[in-house]
């Protein structure tokens, strides 16, 4: 009977606000945003001009998505444990070039094998990251930062001021970079596989779970027995492989590599992630959401081109969309936590 | 009463267990045994040691030497996995959920049932977790995020935590501090149950009415030792009491006589949603009045509100008759007012400063020549006063880091006494100090009260608050609610009344 007493009141009064805190129906509500400003975006770009739903621009905005959201995948899986992965930029660069120059020095290398050394290379990026995090416990911002140069420097270093042009990479390589199955881009399909494997593993597999754990309370993560230093390094080791994996379709879209790809990446991806719902402090965020704010940012700026607007708006209208979802989060954070503090009160 | 076979080997037990920290022996040869079917009460002061042995229980902290048993084995927990794994489930008095999670999520964190191709079976747990609330006769909807639930249910979460992991070992660490009397009542419900199927129970609290009331047996401890362990109904709470505090005052206290005088600080009914209410005291020069009460009694909280750090929803705050704004701590500096903070690492001192600078620092603008400090009269007044308190350095160029705690402590009160104050709030002034330093400290605030500083003081030390303080406050749960003058404290009378049994005493 107390149990009834002290529980009737807030069933009835908080439904409404903690209810969306839930990971289905708070970030449901966000995606939902998200594919509604999409709809929005879209509509008005092609009433000013009807090219924007050609073909090919559609494909262009599809190809630039799936790197994109490839990167913004493993950054979610790092951010969902209350890190971030600021070196992916860079790794995706070292990864393209190594693809490249592995390609140019094997011409009949299947696409596949190219895949697997990008995926290695990239790897072996975000393991060093994961154990710098782990065993240095020094913050991924820091560490991240650290190696944001490190493998930038390393890239231009093996580089050494040359770039590889799409003449020197095999033909089936830049094909691979171009055509469809189905209709459908291989780049497309690679990322939508991407996706859904980081999305069923996060959701439905103890593992994924865990991560969302640590990235909601680390201190109860420890308590509970999750190995919390083995996780952080594969959530690392995860945002590293994606990105190598997507150094080696940069290299396949574009044909041109030199040491400078995926320059700046790094902050469109955070920024992707961010917009679709990933907190930056953990904890919860979805892959999908993820996806969702690669789209939408990719979206962005081909109808801005399109609309020929300043590519200036393009940087001021991300920057806005991070502060609304970053404001929006700690909006019903603050209200729900001030709610509970006042009616908590034991005095 | 008598449920327990005491020839039967304990489910746990702990024997003559040791663990410092740095130099600082935290608990030193405990041991005792928990009994299957029994609950087993872990009494002493703050600071005696029983959150470092509920950490040991719980894989935290390893044990320098002595052992833990299980069963009548000897175990070695390296992580919490194997504290859990044994069967040990430890509930904090902070809940340690994942807020963005769902309850039932939380509740089988790490065990998730699994159906086809190791997926996480969602209507399993969802069962799960509605059969446990059902055992436990609450009502949580499990579908929603442990975000918002209030302590009382995120302790009911915690324990349907250990019941699913089949738990045979309960330690509850002070779980009642923050629930009402309906909640604690339906927390011990479900504790007796669980006893009386066979769990050994660790309760952990200070209110005697509790412990009588749910345990069987019950260990006292004292400064990290072991003091006794004895079945409940051969102690009274006053000898228990008298276990826990047992010691004995000594020159520690040279606490002169002074004549008060005016009064200086007028705090009244001061309030923060919360944390506390209601608080009106006054205090007059050359006084030393102490706060006395339990952790988390919202002392600390109270002189923080009082100095401006935290902002208070109601009440005001006069020093010499004039109004101070809330929330402004420069305020209060202006008017006179000094705050040595509980945690001078993190608030009294900025580590990485210089001595000297330390102890300037509230001051550099007195000492500044045009806008800029040329360093010879900060070492200058640096030098008075760390002279004055004889504070042990190499140089006073030396960063503040470096020093010992005691002399770190020493340059938090050289700076606030620089600023020659007329109201000196010391929080925890001797914690984590030695005993020869402890005894400069009080001496200092002793001579500071007979030239006319009025002292407030926050103390968890018993002993210091009966040796140091011409009046006693006592706060319980956020309101004052004892005023013991110098002549009637006593360790009982101040204990009962932070306990809430002010009646009885």
């Amino acid at each position: 009977m107390n149990a009834t007493k002290v529980m009737s009141p807030k069933m009835g009064s908080r439904t409404a606000a903690p209810r969306k805190f839930s990971l289905g129906g708070f970030f449901k509500a966000r995606e939902a945003g998200i594919v509604l400003a999409l709809i929005a975006l879209v509509a008005f770009t092609a009433a000013q001009n009807p090219r924007f739903l050609s073909a090919q621009s559609i494909r262009d905005i599809l190809l630039g998505t799936a790197i994109l959201a490839v990167l913004a995948v493993g950054q979610a899986t790092v951010m969902i444990t209350r890190n971030i992965d600021l070196s992916v930029g860079s790794v995706l660069g070292l990864s393209a070039f190594a693809v490249g120059s592995v390609l140019q020095a094997n011409q009949s290398l299947p696409v596949m094998v190219a895949l697997i050394v990008g995926l290695a290379v990239g790897a072996a990026c975000g393991l060093v990251n994961g154990v710098l995090v782990r065993f240095g416990k020094v913050p991924a911002l820091v560490v991240t930062l650290g190696t944001l140069y490190a493998y930038r420097g390393a890239a231009y270093f093996w580089a050494g001021g040359e770039q590889i042009n799409a003449d020197e990479l095999p033909a089936h390589f830049l094909k691979f970079g171009n055509s469809s199955i189905l209709g459908i881009p291989w780049l497309v399909v690679i990322a939508a596989i991407v996706l859904v494997v980081a999305g069923v593993v996060l959701r439905n597999y103890r593992a994924g779970r865990e991560l969302y754990a640590m990235g909601s309370s680390p201190q109860a993560a420890e308590l509970a027995g999750i190995k919390v230093g083995r996780n952080t390094i594969a959530a690392f080791l995860v945002s590293g492989a994606l990105a190598g994996v997507a150094g080696v379709l940069f290299a396949a879209r574009f044909g041109t590599i030199d040491a400078a790809a995926g320059n700046g990446y790094e902050l469109n991806v955070v920024a992707a992630a961010v917009v679709g719902g990933v907190a930056v402090f953990g904890g919860s965020g979805t892959v999908w959401g993820a996806g969702l704010g690669a789209l939408l940012l990719t979206v962005i700026g081909s109808s801005l081109a399109v609309l020929d607007i300043n590519q200036f708006w393009q940087q001021a209208i991300v920057g806005a969309l991070i502060l609304l979802a970053i404001g929006a989060d700690r909006l019903v954070a603050v209200r729900v936590a001030k709610a509970l503090k006042k009616r908590d009160s034991h005095v | 009463m008598e449920r327990q076979d005491p020839g039967a080997a304990p489910l746990l037990e702990v024997r003559g267990v040791t663990k410092s920290f740095g130099a600082v022996a935290a608990v030193q040869g405990v041991s005792f045994p928990l009994y299957s079917g029994e609950a087993h009460a872990l009494v002493g002061e703050n600071g005696a040691g029983k959150s470092t042995i509920v950490k040991m229980l719980a894989g935290v902290h390893r044990p320098d030497t002595g052992t833990l048993l299980v069963d009548g084995d000897p175990v070695e927990f390296s992580s919490p996995a194997d504290a859990k794994a044994a069967g040990i489930a430890v509930i904090y008095q902070e809940p340690t959920l994942f807020p963005d999670l769902t309850v039932e999520e939380n509740i089988v964190m790490g065990r998730h049932p699994r159906k086809r191709l190791g997926m996480i079976d969602r209507g399993a747990i969802r069962d799960e977790a509605e059969k446990l609330f059902a055992r436990l006769g609450v009502r949580i909807d499990p579908g929603r995020p442990a975000r918002g639930l209030s302590i009382a249910d995120q302790q009911i979460v915690e324990i349907a935590k250990a019941l699913s992991a089949d738990a045979r070992v309960l330690i509850m660490d002070e779980p009642t501090a923050a629930l009402s009397l309906v909640e604690v009542e339906r927390l011990f419900s479900v504790a007796r149950n669980l006893r009386d199927e066979g769990a050994a129970i660790m309760f952990i609290s200070h209110r005697f009415e509790e412990i009588t009331e749910l345990c069987q047996r019950v260990t006292i401890m004292r400064d990290g030792k072991h003091v006794s362990t004895d079945p409940m109904h051969d102690l009274t709470v006053d000898e228990m009491v008298r276990r826990m505090v047992g010691r004995e005052l000594d020159a520690l206290f040279p606490k002169q006589d002074v004549t008060p005088g005016a009064v200086v600080l007028e705090v009244d009914g001061l309030t923060r949603a919360g944390v506390f209410r209601d608080i009106s005291f006054q205090v007059r020069a050359g006084e030393i009045v102490a706060f006395a009460g339990l952790v988390g009694s919202g002392r600390s909280e109270v002189v923080q509100a009082v100095f401006g750090v935290d902002d208070r929803d109601a009440g005001t705050v006069k020093l010499r008759g004039k109004k101070l704004r809330p929330g402004s701590p420069r305020a209060a500096m202006a008017a006179g007012m000094a705050l040595v903070p509980e945690d001078r690492r993190q608030q009294g001192l900025v580590m990485d400063l210089s001595i000297e600078r330390n102890v300037t620092l509230p001051r550099s603008g007195a000492l500044a020549t045009l806008g800029f400090l040329f360093g010879a009269g900060e070492r200058r007044e640096a030098r008075r006063w760390t002279e004055r308190l004889r504070t042990k350095y190499g140089r006073l160029s030396d960063l503040v880091g470096t020093l010992s705690g005691g002399n770190q402590q020493k340059v938090v009160l050289a700076k606030w006494l620089s600023m020659a104050p007329s109201v000196l709030i010391v929080d925890e002034p001797t914690r984590g100090i030695d005993v020869g330093t402890k005894a400069e400290v009080h001496r200092l605030m002793s001579s500071l009260a007979a030239e006319g500083v009025a002292v407030v003081m926050v103390s968890s030390e018993l002993p210091e608050v009966l040796g140091m303080a011409d009046r006693v406050l006592v706060m319980r749960e956020g309101r004052i609610v004892a005023e013991i003058d110098r002549a009637d404290a006593s360790e009982d009378s101040v204990m009962f009344a932070a306990m809430g049994q002010g009646a009885a005493a």
